[in-house]
């Protein structure tokens, strides 16, 4: 789960981890309030959005007086951002953070994320500040600083102190990034985040260090435990179809071609999208229908695929294990008497009581249904339909 | 024979008593897996399904010399109930429940790994050889007994594998689902050592996905220690980047993990890569002759 800038920080804040004065604020009179409250001589204004490369897109702009935090505000609240991570269609900010703008000394990266090789929380530091990790990665790769934490022992000191020297800091500074490193890393775990990342982190004239952007994830899995993270979760961010999908336990991601999956099981669901691209075709959707699909789900499915427009055949691939392939045919029949397939639908069903499950379907005699006898052949028929072949 | 589980296996099941956990219990018991017994905290003294009950792992360990766990409880509860079974001498736990915090996982890991035992899974259709146990959620009737080995992070797909593997006229030793979670208890080079020593197993297929590196650490080991030969399916070769597929760790981070980067590492070691989820079972009859 993602969460907001305004909110990272106030974790931040509640564990000790630096931030520049700041608040959020839904409308003009909040906006410019707030930038009264914050005694500073400029400010900046920042779209709260969930996706990265706000600045580029026009989201953080910087204010040097009421008046014109009144008139960023204006055009920042309401408008579609757009940036690399947001797609071409934006998203709409509804709200925005107002903040001091703090004198910088030099600005660094700080991230803490799980290792997945070393099974362990790593954390990457960089001199590159406000460049993208991944670009610094990729161009200077002497310029990244990592160091795995074993969770037996927890974050200690010489942890600072190998980071702080990679990153050339004198003592005082040293001394100073290590508290704020192990404040983020109590955070990281208590609350069971997958990913922090600060970029820019910035060394102040005074030699401490301050979070100047905050990104935060969690673990969805860890959720259960964490109410007051729960609570943060902005649905407006998501995407409305894959959060109504997931409401029925459907796992369900919009891509851009014309050929509908719909799978049980997620890998076989990833597979099958490979397949159709083998056979020539594009997938439409990633959806995995979970391992006990029922009439009902499968109803749901077939909704949700067809409301996206592009979508010109289906192709139900399912394996049947303990879930038997006769009672989804059936509910496959079902589903198709209560809601209007108008695209043809190729299933392909194997496994546990496949024989009976193609039988139940053939004496259907729904023209809209063809039947296929493996996973290629399936591939096949739906892209040709797909083609109106 | 196969690898870690055979009809010698003394297994338990924790969460026995459950309604998923009896079911597929009773799957298993039909299979002709030696279940001994069940866990179910506060049910100990009970039977359940012809077989005792017990309050603690280590009890059941007491009175019916189990080496094997089967865990089905729920989430919150998973990651104890692993440790439980280490600390109480199971030798190897598989646990099928999804859902479990990565941090919990990394912890039942280290304490699994120190105790000297195995961990199959979590969030994963477990461990079946075939005629002899099925420990796991998996269709036993799919498992036809033959010389491959399937290792797989996911569930569907390992069924579909196995299944084009057993029309290919082939057969299965031990096929294993390892789970697609960030962290998991057994990897692709944990089994493949298993499997290379396996006099049984003549060839093994492997199935990944996006996401990690263990597909590329597998490559590497085959490429320096196996010499039975080995295919490969990468699942998630049209994945876009930075969306999660289903299962929590198959995810294209930035420009790493990807289906590509997989397939050429393997590859490169000599495995014979298939592009097309379909022909795992011609493939393996290719490698085979």
């Amino acid at each position: 789960m993602n969460i907001h800038e305004y909110q990272a920080k106030q974790l931040f804040k509640n564990y000790g981890v630096t931030i520049p004065h700041g608040k959020m604020a839904e409308t003009l009179d909040q906006a410019v309030e707030a930038a009264q409250k914050i005694d500073s001589e400029k400010w900046v204004v920042k779209a709260q959005v969930h996706a990265g490369g706000r600045g580029k897109g026009g989201g953080v702009k910087i204010a040097s007086s009421l008046k014109e935090v009144k008139t960023i505000a204006e055009n920042m609240l309401g408008m579609k951002l757009v940036t690399h991570q947001t797609g071409p269609k934006g998203k709409l900010v509804q709200k925005i953070y107002i903040e001091e703008v703090a004198p910088i000394k030099k600005e660094y990266y700080l991230g803490l994320v799980l290792d997945r090789t070393a099974e362990m929380p790593v954390m990457i530091a960089s001199t590159e500040g406000g460049m993208e990790i991944e670009k610094v990665a990729a161009e200077f790769p002497d310029k990244i600083i990592k160091i795995r934490i074993d969770p037996l022992i927890g974050f200690r000191n010489f942890h600072g102190v190998m980071l702080a020297n990679g990153l050339g800091l004198d003592k005082i500074q040293s001394r100073n990034f290590t508290q704020f490193a192990r404040a983020l890393y109590s955070l990281y775990k208590e609350k069971d985040a997958s990913l922090i990342e600060i970029n820019p982190l910035v060394l102040k004239e005074d030699d401490t260090f301050i979070a100047l952007d905050a990104k935060i994830n969690f673990d969805d899995n860890a959720l259960f435990r964490h109410p007051d993270i729960l609570e943060m979760r902005d649905l407006s961010e998501e995407e409305p179809t894959e959060l109504e999908a997931s409401n029925f336990n459907l796992n369900y991601i919009k891509l851009d071609g014309n050929v509908g999956c719909m799978v049980n099981g997620a890998g076989l669901a990833m597979s099958t999208m490979d397949i159709i691209k083998i056979k020539g075709g594009e997938p439409a959707n990633f959806l995995d229908v979970g391992g006990d699909a029922s009439a009902e789900t499968v109803a749901k499915g077939f909704e949700i695929i067809l409301r996206d427009k592009n979508v010109k055949a289906i192709f139900v691939n399912i394996f049947g294990g303990i879930v038997r392939c006769d009672r989804i045919a059936n509910g496959i029949l079902d589903a198709a008497k209560e809601i209007n397939v108008s695209v043809p639908v190729v299933v392909r069903l194997d496994g546990t009581n496949a024989d009976i499950a193609l039988e139940i379907l053939q004496k259907a005699h729904i023209p809209n249904i063809i039947t296929a006898h493996s996973l290629a052949d399936g591939a096949e028929k739906a892209v040709q339909a797909a083609k109106g072949v | 024979m196969g690898i870690l589980v055979n009809k010698n296996s003394k297994v338990i099941v924790q969460g026995f008593t459950g309604k998923e956990a009896t079911f597929h219990a009773e799957q298993c018991i039909e299979y002709g897996t030696n279940i001994v017994g069940g866990v179910t905290p506060g049910k100990g003294g009970q039977i359940h399904l012809e077989r005792p009950v017990f309050s603690t792992v280590k009890d059941a360990v007491d009175h019916t010399g189990a080496d094997t766990s089967l865990i089905l409880v729920p989430p919150f509860f998973a990651a104890d109930a692993i440790m439980e079974a280490a600390d109480a001498g199971i030798k190897v736990i598989v646990c099928i429940s999804e859902g479990i915090p990565t941090l919990d996982v990394m912890y039942a890991k280290m304490y699994v790994t120190k105790k000297g035992a195995v961990l199959i899974g979590p969030n994963c259709p477990g461990i079946i050889t075939a005629g002899e146990a099925k420990i796991g959620i998996m269709p036993g009737s799919i498992f036809k007994k033959g010389h491959v080995g399937v290792i797989s992070k996911s569930g569907t797909l390992t069924y579909e594998a196995a299944n084009q593997v057993v029309n290919a006229g082939l057969g299965i030793t031990t096929a294993i689902g390892i789970g697609g979670d960030p962290i998991i208890g057994s990897t692709f080079i944990d089994l493949l050592k298993r499997f290379e020593e396996d006099l049984e197993t003549h060839a093994v297929v492997i199935i990944g996905e996006i996401g990690g590196d263990l597909e590329i650490q597998a490559a590497h080991y085959i490429k320096d220690h196996m010499k039975k030969p080995v295919v490969a399916f990468i699942a998630g070769q049209t994945a876009p980047k930075g969306k999660r597929m289903g299962h929590a760790g198959a995810i294209i981070a930035g420009s790493k993990g990807t289906a590509q980067e997989k397939m050429s590492a393997l590859e490169h070691a000599g495995v014979r890569v298939c592009k097309s989820p379909a022909d795992i079972g011609q493939a393996t009859i290719e490698v085979l002759s």
